[in-house]
């Protein structure tokens, strides 16, 4: 058993379970989706890009592109929910929340992709 | 690994913050938000400090705050610490040049010439190239040769790599199947690099120039066997050249004018004493010396410290030469001159000056190995001052320029001295004191247009046509044909009533101006027109029709 390959696989799959945790839920509805998870989705998904980086094989490449979508996807949801959440008048609305909960789908797409990948290099390299 | 400790410091401090309850200013329970709390973690983090915000904090916020300013500084110290190791790396810093490198390489838009090897002839050689506008790009394993070029204030800086040229993949980056890079020269100082550079060049673009410089005979050899297009040993070489200017002195003054750019005037030839020469170190380029020396009435007494190499000579003394009676024991008060060929130059001026005392009377020959030592050599008095990296670097150079040459000097060494004379005669009638410039040129649509159109149309053009001035045929260049090729048939300085035919090859020698001039009779219809049949022959129909009126 490889540790690495423990530590790197732990993070994507992570990265990808705590997503879905805040996506679901109707997408208009403030209370069923934690901000906390949201959070912690950020941190994780930033982590994977850092672990991803060296790699400079294809597969690697595709990788780290499907982390970086992923990253923007989240902080661009995390950016609306801070605006709507302390700047906007109108406050925490159906409305934000949708948006922000369409662009955490988006970063699940780009998850959901990053661990077919992983899967994908695993039954490669068998090993 | 730094990024992701600051990820996680950065991670846990703001969540912290977010789950210990604080008081607002009203004295009710409030709990930060993440907007504010990453606020907050971003100014502490980066020692900004803006203050407890929005509200002043609870004990318990403050006891957090500690760890957390503690934790964020000492992971930013850590993470910025280690990309400065990273940019401060060996390996990092060489993969950073080599890359720059690669793409100032690949850009390169220009013809130039790949060299392998920075030493003494690599410098000159890159130093030549520079003069006539072509760029280098220079391939050295050791640093400090390369930190030289990037040092050189040139008008074509030359682009410069410190890696190992025996690698394919070195000689790759360095452009090796750009196409165009005119011709590999390979001057380093180790022979199976040499090689090495040879095949890779010959296997990966077969038509390629390939110039190496060989030590032994084996190697030697094996370049030729794949078709490299000029060995040099530069041992030989030089040997050869210095054998020549005692044995064959107006053959050797030949070759010099012809090769070196500042030749010597003819006053200055060897007076060529017969008798015995005293020959100071037997190494590689003694060895190579004696046999290039060679003849009926050229004896040879060598000094040399090492018994194991001088012992095959019959007479030969023990000792370096400094001192004077080591320089009496080989008998230096009878003998015609004097070669100090020891690979040290501080040795070699010491004889000189030493043997000078002893037989005022000797023809001196010092070797010059560093250059740098050029004030001290030119101060010397020798009669020759001889130095190899600089001899092979111009029979390169001149190689490059004029391929002929070679040519010209293989059939000039079976010629006698007489034929030599003769001939040097003529050119220093043709140059005078000015500078002998040679070019030589394939007659055909690529280099001779006009001539290759004249032929075609049935005309003869003979040697004679090529001498005339183009502004007025009446008067002659001053220049004339070293030699002519026609397949594999070779003729020295041909007469001028030779008739040119289409793939004939021609080396011509003369004034740098008039070799200039030669070019319009070459390329110009017109100016060959004019000299074939004294009149302008004007290819606009309008003109001929106006001139029909006059005539």
């Amino acid at each position: 058993m490889n540790r690495e390959k423990v530590i790197f696989a732990f993070f994507i799959v992570l990265a990808l379970t705590l997503n879905v945790g805040f996506v679901v839920g109707d997408v208009d509805n403030p209370a069923h989706h934690e901000v906390l998870e949201l959070f912690f989705a950020i941190v994780v998904s930033l982590v994977c890009t850092v672990l991803k980086f060296g790699d400079r094989s294809h597969l690697g490449a595709l990788m780290l592109a499907t982390s970086l979508v992923a990253d923007l996807q989240l902080i661009a949801a995390g950016a609306i929910w801070g605006y709507y959440a302390h700047i906007a008048a109108a406050g925490m609305t159906g409305d934000a929340m949708a948006s922000v909960v369409s662009f955490a789908a988006g970063a699940l797409v780009a998850n959901i992709i990053s661990v077919v990948l992983l899967v994908i290099e695993t039954v490669l390299v068998r090993r | 690994m730094p990024l992701i400790v600051l990820i996680c410091v950065y991670a846990v401090s703001t969540l912290g913050l977010v789950l210990i309850p604080g008081v607002d200013d009203q004295g009710q329970v409030w709990r930060m938000d993440f907007f504010h709390a990453f606020y907050f973690v971003s100014f502490m983090g980066s020692t900004i400090g803006f203050g407890e915000v929005p509200y002043p904090f609870t004990p318990g916020q403050r006891m957090w705050t500690l760890v957390c300013i503690y934790a964020t500084v000492i992971a930013w110290l850590y993470a910025i610490g280690s990309s400065l190791a990273i940019l401060q790396d060996k390996g990092f810093l060489r993969l950073m040049r080599s890359r720059r490198f690669t793409q100032k390489v690949k850009a390169l838009k220009e013809p130039f010439y790949l060299v392998c090897g920075y030493g003494t002839t690599g410098r000159e050689v890159v130093l030549g190239l520079e003069r006539r506008g072509i760029r280098s790009v220079v391939i050295d394993i050791r640093q400090e040769r390369i930190d030289s070029v990037e040092l050189e204030e040139w008008a074509l800086p030359a682009y410069s790599l410190c890696a190992d040229a025996s690698l394919p993949d070195n000689l790759d980056m360095a452009g090796l199947q750009k196409s165009n890079c005119l011709g590999v020269l390979a001057l380093t100082d180790r022979d199976n690099v040499n090689l090495a550079i040879s095949i890779a060049s010959k296997l990966v673009m077969p038509k390629r120039l390939v110039i190496s410089r060989s030590e032994n005979q084996v190697t030697t050899a094996n370049l030729a066997s794949f078709g490299t297009d000029l060995v040099i040993d530069p041992f030989k070489k030089f040997a050869d050249y210095l054998g020549l200017a005692v044995r064959h002195p107006h053959q050797h003054l030949v070759i010099d004018w012809l090769l070196n750019p500042d030749h010597r005037p003819l006053s200055s030839i060897y007076k060529h004493a017969k008798g015995r020469w005293v020959l100071c170190g037997y190494g590689r380029f003694g060895r190579a010396l004696a046999n290039a020396m060679k003849s009926d009435e050229t004896e040879i007494t060598i000094i040399e410290p090492d018994a194991t190499r001088a012992g095959e000579r019959a007479d030969w003394v023990k000792g370096v030469g400094t001192e004077a009676v080591t320089l009496t024991a080989a008998r230096v008060a009878d003998a015609v001159g004097i070669i100090a060929g020891t690979p040290d130059d501080a040795d070699n001026l010491s004889i000189l000056m030493t043997a000078r005392q002893l037989n005022p009377k000797l023809t001196t020959v010092v070797r010059q190995n560093q250059a740098a030592n050029k004030l001290m050599f030119d101060n010397s008095n020798a009669d020759y001052v001889m130095q190899p990296g600089h001899t092979v670097a111009i029979q390169i150079l001149a190689h490059l320029r004029t391929p002929l040459l070679g040519l010209f000097f293989d059939h000039l060494r079976q010629m006698d001295e007489v034929w030599s004379h003769t001939l040097i005669n003529r050119i220093s009638d043709a140059v005078g004191d000015t500078r002998v410039d040679s070019r030589s040129f394939v007659v055909g649509d690529e280099q001779t247009p006009a001539i290759a159109a004249a032929i075609r149309a049935g005309q003869t053009v003979n040697l004679r046509v090529l001498m005339k001035k183009p502004n007025d045929r009446t008067k002659e260049l001053e220049c004339f044909a070293l030699l002519h090729k026609r397949e594999a048939e070779v003729q020295l300085t041909p007469g001028e009533l030779l008739e040119l035919q289409l793939g004939d090859e021609l080396l011509f020698c003369g004034q740098y101006a008039d070799l200039k001039s030669q070019l319009w009779t070459l390329e110009n219809h017109q100016t060959l027109s004019y000299i074939l049949t004294g009149q302008n022959d004007n290819p606009n129909p309008v003109l001929r029709w106006i001139r029909s009126f006059n005539a």
